[in-house]
């Protein structure tokens, strides 16, 4: 989240899409109502289904799964057509006025241009700005960049987003994905991943001088492009495609966008949205359509406004910040490929340099990333990451293309991965194709699990269908170890508003457990041994590792949190303050890494965290005096503990808060300093009158409407493409109906439907407040609460079916098949989508083989995700688990 | 009878167990308010492992901690102070005593031989050793110092590691650090999905 | 286990005033539920479940979220789920939790035979006393909500008791304390009632739902457990909320008129029983069994 759960009740306006906090996150969600309590706020719910959410909503939109972009396009368009825009924060605050190069071309055909049908991939040179000074008033004489059929495509600008993201879920700063577009850039400006990894010859940069149009009238400046860009979207367009009828669209985008009526700034509007946006085959982009709107209307960066990633587990925006996926390193830094020859050659690609009007002024705080960089190779490496070894960058494995998760199970599939970990991670259930991860676990030599209860992973070699002589052929050695449940540990998660709480053991390990860190670490430590005493394949970095904990066999995570937090390993003199820190204490924060290996830092977002002050994780100051949430005493808060990113932007480009009611931090003219009721997440002396821009992680300082260059890998803007199985073709460009650079897989499990097939129906799956994906079907407490499977039907397909309430039916996809009770609902209705009736159809994802009821024999034991197809978005690699075609019948 | 009603009374302000008088049985004015189950329970600040909301609970366990008792659980709820759930969980939350205290926990650790139809015991240095011993196998046999175009990579693709929703940021470190150390590059986390 | 104490207001089936009445202040309390930020998320039922210690009853899926079809005598707190049409055709969920509504005017307790096995506290509490409870099921006949429920093994009735071990304790009832979105509220009965109606009028002037509304229910003297409803006129719709619920007139006969006819023969018994002594002495009483009687 760009802003935090409390803040949600600073809102006027709220747009949920895409989440279902209601029931994903029901505690968060009692600051929306709070909101609704207290301000009178209106809430838009546009959802698939009417769930709890929608109860409890002002507005409800029946949305296709998957049609968000065409609904959001949709409002943007709306918003311009109205002027319901927030011009000086657009101007000023975003690449609105940048202009792009020629030769750029908007997908009027669903291609942008630079696409090559081959690779299926983009040469994205033209996705850039067009280096010059301003161009106010030369609009006249400009001319407009068109599209390849000579009619109206505008060159786009760029503006790009952070990259592609990191993970997921959606919100990882810098990834990208998220809001990120307005640069969330802590992970990684601009391609995150695997893009960036293309090995590229030389790859274009950004021009260091912008050419920029403060008019917004050039043909080929951002906000033009922008305009022509969503023209096509109205609201005919969006009934066609979202199935959403035009006077409920108007009246959504009305209400929504009525926060800017007659550009008034006092009124904020908060967007919130989870894995209905991120899991499709254009996620990152529906994310982006959002971050545009916002930044167009000014509500990022502003107390009750942002782009807000709910995400959906209690650590998955730690794992991400932790860098637990293959393309990023803790921090968001990029994960090296083969043509970083050197750390030098690393750095300069990966280190961004600025790129900005003259004029204007940009902190470019990645700027920084070679001291992050090198005090992470100093944590991991100590004394053995030297100068001279390049600071043991070499040790750390290359990446050069996907490794991301669907990856994974391919290439067990095919034979290539060998061995498995899945620690907390219950992959078979998680699918997508739940059939084909179980048959890739056939192939491997072994798998560990590390579990607290058994699940459909760790028994994979007995799922349903395998029979007795087959499992005399699966060769795959399971060791299933007994881990610690959450009350067994201590430790820090970070929620989804960037909190790093610590909790406390309550009670010990039960039986024969052990505690997890402890097994990994004697994991290890005997493979360690075994390199010391038979050599083996470059061992160095495995026996250089840094190991400096109390206790070797059971690393308490208390020093672990120590080494993320980084120390000095000198003496360091601040030269401004002459503050000194001695050589061995905990760093205060980021602000001192150093490049020169004076200093280690496991994670330079986390730096703060333990600081020679103690534990800041573990704080639980409850005063709030701006009485505003922000809790600033309470736990600790990356980056730096600030609660609100991007929030020099909650102020005017004078540094006067746009509403006075709601001051988060205001320039101090007689102190030459920026202050607030949260820390400021900008350089503290910058003058407004330097025109330094708010989103600090881009070189650009502004929020990027544009895309520009490796940001995205499908395009600068976001443009509505289907779902892989979708029931129509493109309204807006049949030829073009998918995103075109999303690759499916080839092996014999991998099968895509079509309508022609007989596969009509759109399937989304989804999680209930009741359970917790497939962790509570051993909990009693939550059976009772949902105790079987079931597939919500509308009630006019399950007439047409003849099937009624609680009969059992079976969903049939070109994957496989799930049987469960049918629950025959009024709350999904059929759709007229581009003048065709469809059906949608709704599948908890919740019950598995191994379960309290799946033992009791008292479910079919099927995996809801047996279904789902394994195809992924271009820019974060995450599933389309929304919206997939089935087949339906009585069981 | 005024008399008789202010005896009564005082026996109720003491607590004491019923009173018989006049034939009636006054037992219900005193009686059958439970103790508060949690009156002198131990609390424990945790972190509720289900969603990102990440509420605070509050864990009570028997006992005060003293050398000679085991704690047990016997009760969690939200914690008041926490600024973001004040003290309110959902149906996940509320029943996390049932998660803790679940008799379908994993207890020991257990290892499937190829080809067999069972589970069976495994002693924990035994598969740790085993384990250790395959990790180190396979990524001799496949470690990749080399692309084809001769630029090092230093990478082991044959293992992989999958991580977990609830694992918390110093295990995460520590599995980066030691997977990354062993060259592997399929590493990924329930944060993608 | 100890025991603590609570004064008590009326105690069924007992001769006499009851035994706390008038000696304190009374301070009613009060259980707001605003259905219309009722999420139906079932934690209040958890809570309820774990506070009270009851774990696993097997349900059954019925087209719908509720967990069962109505409380039972170990499940006193369930979410009530109605999809409903609107007036201008469009859906919703409405969400109601059903439990004791702690009436001022118990039926239950009106019609309960057994001394002392239903009370209400000064504070505006109904608990049944199961150590006094004959099983015999009269209450249900008294409830106008369907509350009480017979546990067949120990043959007494149990309902929800507004945590009465908490409260009486200064905390809150376990479902309050739990609801996500301060759908619930606790606190006086004055204090709900004023929250309740600020909240109806503001669904009313600001959301423009126009029939919002409170229901406290004057046929059984207003109730301990308020509703904010999005339309007032029908609460009906919410799982079968009664519109004008009031104690059965059997109930009232019973205990109204009949009562003191039985009174009357009570007072012609002892009057019977006055003039037997004063014409034939004193019985001789068995000295073993007098000691009995003490406690």
């Amino acid at each position: 989240m760009t802003n935090g759960w409390i803040d949600i009740k600073n809102t006027d306006m709220m747009l949920i899409m895409g989440g279902n906090p209601a029931e994903n996150h029901p505690c968060g969600f009692k600051w929306a109502i709070e909101a609704k309590r207290t301000r009178n706020a209106k809430m838009i719910v546009v959802d698939p289904r009417f769930t709890r959410t929608a109860a409890t909503s002002d507005l409800f939109c029946q949305i296709r799964a998957g049609a968000d972009i065409a609904f959001l396009g949709g409002v943007v368009r709306y918003a311009i057509e109205n002027n319901r825009i927030a011009k000086d924060y657009l101007i000023n605050y975003t690449n609105a006025a940048f202009i792009v190069k020629e030769g750029f071309q908007l997908p009027e055909d669903g291609l942008y241009s630079g696409f090559d049908a081959g690779t299926q991939t983009y040469d994205k040179s033209t996705w850039n700005y067009e280096e010059g000074g301003d161009k106010s008033g030369e609009a006249a004489t400009a001319a407009p960049a068109r599209g390849h059929t000579g009619g109206a495509t505008a060159a786009n600008a760029n503006a790009a987003s952070t990259g592609g993201s990191a993970a997921s879920q959606g919100q990882q700063p810098g990834s990208g994905s998220g809001p990120g577009l307005t640069g969330q850039g802590y992970t990684g400006m601009g391609a995150g991943g695997a893009k960036a990894m293309e090995p590229t010859k030389s790859a274009p940069t950004l021009p260091g001088k912008v050419a920029y149009d403060l008019t917004l009238q050039h043909p080929r400046c951002v906000f033009q492009l922008l305009k022509q860009q969503y023209s096509r979207y109205t609201p005919e367009m969006v009934e066609r495609i979202t199935g959403v009828p035009k006077d409920q669209f108007l009246k959504a985008a009305d209400t929504f966008t009525s926060v800017r009526k007659d550009g008034d700034m006092k009124k904020v509007g908060t967007i919130m949205y989870a894995v209905g946006w991120t899991q499709h085959s254009f996620g990152t982009q529906i994310i982006r359509t959002a971050a545009i709107l916002q930044l167009m209307l000014g509500n990022i960066g502003r107390a009750g406004g942002g782009v807000n990633a709910l995400r959906g587990h209690s650590n998955i925006q730690g794992a991400t910040d932790m860098g637990g996926v293959f393309d990023i390193w803790p921090g968001y830094l990029k994960a090296p490929n083969p043509t970083d020859t050197d750390l030098a050659t690393y750095l300069k690609r990966v280190t961004p340099t600025t790129s900005k009007p003259e004029h204007w002024d940009s902190f470019n705080y990645w700027s920084n990333t070679p001291k992050f960089t090198v005090s992470f190779l100093k944590a991991l490496y100590g004394d053995a990451a030297t100068k001279e070894n390049d600071w043991a960058f070499n040790y750390m494995p290359k990446v050069d293309r996907n490794y991301s998760w669907t990856q994974i199970w391919d290439a067990m599939y095919r034979g290539n991965v060998k061995g498995m970990f899945a620690f907390g991670m219950n992959g078979v259930a998680i699918g997508p194709d739940s059939q084909k991860n179980i048959d890739a676990l056939k192939k491997a030599e072994f798998l560990v699990v590390g579990e607290i209860y058994p699940d459909e992973t760790s028994e994979f070699w007995k799922s349903p269908g395998v029979t007795p002589d087959e499992m005399k052929t699966i060769n795959t050695t399971v060791y299933r170890l007994p881990c610690a449940g959450f009350a067994e540990k201590d430790g820090s998660m970070t929620n989804s508003a960037r909190w790093l709480q610590w909790k406390n053991v309550a009670v010990p390990p039960p039986g024969d457990c052990r505690l997890d860190q402890d097994i990994v670490a004697q994991i290890f430590l005997k493979v360690r041994d075994l390199y010391q005493s038979e050599g083996g394949k470059f061992p160095d970095p495995i026996l250089k590792l840094t190991w400096a904990y109390t206790n070797t066999l059971h690393p308490a995570l208390g020093d672990l949190a120590k080494e993320l937090n980084g120390k000095a390993l000198a003496d360091l003199t601040d030269p401004k303050t002459q503050i000194t820190i001695k050589r061995g204490q905990q760093l205060p924060g980021f602000a001192w890494l150093k490049d020169d290996g004076t200093t280690s830092c496991g994670n330079w977002i986390y730096s703060g965290c333990w600081t020679e002050a103690g534990n800041q994780m573990i704080r639980r100051g409850t005063e709030d005096p701006a009485g505003q949430g922000i809790y600033q005493n309470w736990a600790w808060s990356w980056p730096a503990n600030r609660r609100v990113l991007y929030n020099r932007a909650s102020c005017d480009p004078s540094g006067k808060p746009w509403d006075p009611t709601r001051k988060q931090v205001w320039w101090n003219e007689s102190a030459q300093l920026w202050q607030g009721n949260d820390i400021p997440d900008f350089k503290p002396d910058s003058n407004p009158k330097d025109h330094m821009g708010p989103f600090i992680m881009n070189p650009e300082g502004v929020g990027r409407i544009f895309g520009p260059l490796a940001a995205f890998a499908d395009g600068p803007f976001p443009e509505h493409y289907e779902p892989i199985e979708s029931p129509v073709q493109n309204p807006l460009h049949p030829n073009q109906s998918n995103n075109p650079v999303v690759k499916k897989f080839k092996t014999a499990a991998d099968k895509y439907a079509t309508p022609g097939d007989g596969f009509n129906i759109i399937c989304t799956t989804y999680r209930m407040v009741e359970h917790y994906h497939y962790w509570t079907k051993n909990n009693p407490m939550n059976v009772q609460l949902v105790p079987e499977a079931f597939v919500e039907i509308p009630v006019e397909l399950a007439q047409e079916l003849g099937i009624k309430g609680n009969d059992k039916v079976k969903v049939t996809s070109a994957r496989s098949f799930y049987i469960a009770k049918a629950f025959v609902t009024k709350r999904i209705r059929p759709m007229t989508i581009d003048g065709k009736k469809v059906y949608q159809i709704g599948i908890p994802i919740h019950q598995g083989y191994r379960g309290i009821q799946e033992d009791a024999d008292r479910n079919a034991r099927t995996i809801a995700n047996r279904l789902s197809p394994t195809v992924t978005d271009p820019n974060a690699y995450t599933p389309e688990f929304k919206g997939f075609l089935v087949k339906l019948e009585k069981a | 009878m005024e008399l008789s009603r202010r005896n009564f009374l005082r026996g109720a302000l003491v607590g004491g167990a019923g009173i018989s008088l006049l034939g009636f049985d006054l037992t219900p004015a005193v009686a059958q308010l439970k103790e508060l189950k949690i009156a002198r329970a131990t609390e424990t600040r945790s972190t509720c492992p289900y969603c990102s909301v990440s509420c605070g609970v509050l864990i009570y366990t028997i006992g005060d901690k003293a050398k000679n008792v085991t704690p047990q659980v016997i009760h969690v709820e939200g914690d008041p102070d926490h600024p973001i759930n004040r003290g309110t969980l959902c149906p996940k939350g509320a029943s996390l005593e049932q998660d803790i205290l679940n008799p379908r926990r994993l207890l020991k650790p257990q290892v499937r031989r190829p080809g067999s139809d069972h589970w069976e015991d495994i002693a924990w240095t035994q598969a740790i050793d085993e384990i250790a011993h395959r990790t180190k196998k396979i990524r001799d046999e496949t470690f990749i110092e080399k692309d084809p175009q001769g630029r090092t990579v230093n990478r082991c693709e044959s293992l992989a590691w999958i991580g977990g929703c609830t694992d918390t940021n110093e295990f995460n470190y520590l599995v980066v650090k030691t997977m990354r150390a062993l060259g592997l590059t399929y590493m990924e986390n329930q944060a993608r999905v | 286990m100890s025991q603590s104490t609570l004064a008590i207001r009326r105690i069924s089936a007992h001769a006499g005033a009851a035994p706390g009445e008038n000696v304190e202040r009374d301070e009613l309390v009060c259980k707001l539920i605003d259905t219309t930020t009722c999420i139906g998320c079932k934690a209040c039922e958890v809570a309820c479940l774990e506070w009270n210690g009851y774990t696993f009853t097997e349900t059954v899926f019925d087209n719908s979220y509720q967990t069962m079809p109505e409380t039972t005598w170990n499940y006193w707190n369930l979410i009530k789920f109605n999809e409903h049409e609107r007036e201008d055709g469009s859906i919703t969920l409405l969400m109601r939790k059903d439990q004791c509504m702690h009436c001022a005017d118990p039926g239950c307790l009106a019609a309960c035979p057994a001394d002392g096995a239903i009370v209400q506290y000064t504070n505006g509490i109904v608990d049944f006393q199961q150590q006094n409870c004959i099983g015999c099921g009269y209450c249900v006949s008294g409830c106008p909500f369907d509350i009480p429920k017979f546990n067949p093994t120990t043959k007494k009735m149990f309902k929800c008791t507004l945590c009465v071990d908490r409260v009486s304790e200064g905390l809150e009832p376990a479902c309050i304390k739990s609801c996500p979105t301060g759908c619930l509220h606790f606190g006086t009965k004055d204090d709900m009632k004023d929250l309740a109606e600020t909240r109806a009028k503001q669904l009313r002037e600001n959301y423009g739902i126009e029939k919002a509304g409170v229901y406290d229910p004057a046929g059984v003297n207003g109730t301990g457990v308020i509703y904010v409803l999005h339309d007032i006129t029908n609460p009906e719709a919410y799982g079968g909320l009664p519109k004008n619920p009031h104690v059965p007139w059997v109930v009232r006969i019973w205990k109204g008129p009949a009562k003191w006819i039985g009174n009357l023969a009570m007072l012609g018994g002892l009057l019977g029983v006055t003039l037997h002594y004063l014409r034939y002495g004193p019985k001789e009483i068995d000295a073993e069994k007098h000691e009995g009687e003490k406690p």
